[in-house]
């Protein structure tokens, strides 16, 4: 249909070329006062002025192109002759004899310009056509009950985040970690709504246990707040301590007290 | 194995002997003083093995055990050995004579070398009416017949070994009592245990005798307990716990029934290892309702809270004098952690400790003077051993355990002479001990399971 209707466009091109250069050939051969308007078009957006007695006035009006979508703009052009009062209906008004305005209809419109002149008056119409835009692709349809369950998605998609000794900054490979889990907590919240993701905090088994359950506290509140940074809703997250009461190793090296240096996420209830 | 524990213990006490003597003279009289009460010669006990009349005597050797450890272990006494003892020994004050050249009837065989004794302990029991009944005397060996008698019991209880049991610690505590000291008989420890609780990390409070027998789980609350503090009249305990998958916070709960009595929690990520002030009425505790864990006091119900610190640091482990409602011991760091004292409004913050190392886990004497500790001192970050001090003179302290796993969480009995803590001296795990205040007769009472977080309950 595209197509097509730019062939119907390109033939009538080529044939107002055609004329223009015959009307020109014959302009050179011999003078005559004023040329024949124009024939009258086929589409139903021009109208041509009315036939009429000389000093009567005329009117043009076009649109161009005359088939919008809504939002999009087309451009009014107009000439008259004979006329000193020319408005255009539809909110423009009075306009000069001949001119060119921006338009932005939102919905079909039919444009009427009206041309008095002291030997009567014309009109001329020109509609833009507001057509609908393709529909949208089909969404992008999610499996209504998720494949694997909220404890194994926080389990295999989020990382720990890990701390210097008696220290509660995001350090560099934290800060990493914790943007990736910030994603993929986002992903995770929009499958389950309703869930709320434990941000656990831990400490190595050096320290008393009272003194590292505060620590652990305000590790798991460090990570917490990253991850609001990152956008991850702040209602969404539980913050708990478990000082060193969960280690994950118990060996006393600094691999396992790293290891247990962390910030930690599990599912809540 | 035996002759390890052997070479173990020689090393274990030529150590304390050297710290002891070479470091420590200068405070030997004030930690001596906590053990003899107001220092002086301990008694000199001779303790006879007691008989049993007929159905009696197979009883009798759970009571004679159970008396003489009491006894030893009230670190009041200076128990003579029986190998030192003349050959016989009396039953009853009717058998005692004037002289008896050193055969053992007469109260001089006694207070002479070898024994050299000040007093003795003698008497039988018989099983009377289905009873098990213990006639028991002590009598001071440097006096006249007539005068000599310092104590008589007549006890009676089931005739069997359990009976046997307690009347060897109703007679000890009577004698201990006798002589001014504190007994421990009915206090118990309350610890927290693996055993019996549900889920990889699940722990229960645990309780047990003084003397580590009778333990049993106290509660159920199918979460992970820790941080137990005793109330000073033994009735309710205050525990953090992790309810499953929720976060830390206080409960109460009834020593006799081991269930929870309510207790109102800030709307906070933690409310945590809560202690009672000297007369039971409120509770110091580490709350993070305001951001980061402060100290908060608040009534027994949790109610009527209000904000003690304000500090940068992480505040933990407010410990409230016994003898002054207005001096508390905290814990804070960091970078490291050390022990500081402020009074009941947070104000009046000094640190105590040295500032090597960490230093946490201070624990009261009732004398209200002195303080136990867990330290690092000496050995790398998280290898504490107990320490003490006293309060008036905290630059001076007395290495009590030495790098023998780590030892933590020191708590003093109601009799101010001993100590509970935990260790991991034992196959790695974390158990209980008890030892005396200068760190000798270190006691292991608990075996199985993994136990922490002592507190010594009078009841």
């Amino acid at each position: 249909m595209t197509t097509t209707w730019l062939q119907n466009r390109n033939l009538t091109l080529t044939a107002s070329a055609f004329v223009a250069l015959a009307l020109f050939a014959a302009g050179c051969g011999k003078h005559t006062p004023v040329p024949p308007p124009p024939p009258p078009p086929t589409g139903g957006n021009q109208t041509a002025p009315a036939t009429a007695a000389p000093g009567s006035p005329t009117a043009t009006l076009t649109a161009e192109p005359s088939r919008i979508e809504a939002g999009q703009t087309a451009n009014l052009s107009w000439t008259t002759t004979n006329a000193n009062d020319v408005s255009i209906n539809n909110g423009i008004g009075t306009v000069a004899a001949s001119g060119r305005q921006a338009i932005t209809p939102m919905e079909t419109t039919t444009y009427t310009l009206t041309a008095n002149g002291p030997n009567g008056s014309v009109r001329a119409t020109a509609t833009v056509t507001i057509t609908s835009p393709p529909p949208p692709p089909a969404p992008v349809t999610r499996p209504s009950v998720p494949t694997a369950s909220l404890e194994s998605r926080v389990q295999s998609d989020l990382k720990d985040a890990f701390f210097d000794y008696d220290a509660v900054n995001i350090r560099e490979d934290a800060r990493v970690a914790l943007m990736a889990d910030a994603d993929a907590l986002k992903r995770i919240l929009s499958d389950f709504p309703n869930a709320v993701v434990n941000v656990e905090g831990h400490c190595d088994e050096r320290g008393s246990a009272e003194y590292n359950l505060g620590l652990g506290d305000r590790r798991a509140s460090s990570a917490r707040d990253f991850l609001v940074q990152m956008g991850v809703p702040a209602a969404k997250l539980r913050t708990i301590s478990y000082g060193k009461e969960r280690p994950q190793c118990t060996e006393a090296d600094e691999a396992c007290y790293q290891k247990n240096r962390r910030a930690h996420m599990s599912a809540g209830q | 194995m035996k002759k390890r524990t052997i070479i173990y213990v020689t090393v274990y006490v030529t150590v304390i002997a050297a710290v002891c003597a070479a470091v420590l003279l200068a405070q030997d009289k004030d930690i001596t003083g906590l053990i003899v009460g107001n220092g002086g010669a301990k008694p000199a006990l001779a303790v006879v093995d007691f008989r049993g009349a007929g159905d009696a005597q197979p009883l009798m050797d759970a009571f004679n055990k159970t008396l003489y450890n009491d006894l030893q272990s009230s670190a009041l006494f200076d128990l003579k050995p029986k190998s030192s003892f003349p050959l016989n020994n009396p039953q009853q004050p009717s058998d005692l004579r004037p002289e008896d050249g050193n055969q053992g009837y007469a109260l001089k065989d006694w207070s002479a070398a070898p024994t050299s004794a000040s007093h003795l302990v003698f008497g039988y029991t018989a099983v009377q009416n289905g009873v098990l009944v213990l006639y028991g005397y002590v009598y001071d060996v440097r006096q006249p017949i007539q005068s000599a008698q310092l104590l008589f019991d007549r006890l009676a209880d089931s005739p069997d070994e359990a009976g046997a049991t307690r009347l060897g610690h109703k007679f000890a505590s009577d004698i201990i009592a006798k002589f001014g000291g504190a007994s421990l008989l009915g206090s118990r420890i309350y610890f927290t245990s693996d055993r019996g609780a549900t889920g990889k990390y699940g722990t229960e409070i645990w309780v047990m005798d003084w003397d580590g027998n009778n333990q049993k789980q106290l509660t159920h609350l199918g979460g992970q307990v820790a941080y137990p503090a005793i109330s000073p009249d033994g009735s309710r305990l205050a525990v953090t716990i992790w309810p499953a998958g929720g976060q830390p916070q206080i409960d109460m709960i009834n020593t006799d029934t081991g269930r929870a009595i309510p207790f109102y929690n800030q709307k906070a990520s933690l409310n945590a290892a809560a202690t009672f002030t000297p007369d039971g009425t409120r509770v110091f505790y580490s709350s993070s309702a305001s951001g980061t864990a402060q100290i908060y006091t608040a009534a027994l119900d949790g109610r009527g809270f209000s904000r003690v610190t304000s500090t940068r640091g992480n505040p933990s482990e407010p410990k409230v004098n016994p003898k002054n409602p207005d001096a508390l011991l905290f814990v804070d760091g960091s970078p490291n952690e050390q022990i500081y004292r402020m009074n009941a409004e947070g104000a009046g913050i000094e640190r105590v400790t040295n500032g090597e190392g960490e230093a946490s886990n201070p624990a009261w004497n009732p004398d209200g003077q002195h303080v136990a500790y867990a330290w690092t001192r000496g050995y790398q970050a998280g290898d504490f051993n107990i320490f003490v001090i006293d309060i008036g003179a905290p630059e001076k302290y007395i290495q009590l355990t030495h790098s023998e796993g780590k030892n933590e969480n020191p708590v003093w009995a109601p009799d101010g002479a001993h100590l509970v803590f935990s260790s991991t001296r034992a196959r790695k795990t974390s158990q209980i001990f008890s030892m005396l205040a200068d760190g000798s007769q270190v006691k292991q009472l608990t075996t199985q399971g993994i136990n922490k977080y002592p507190v010594w309950g009078v009841k």
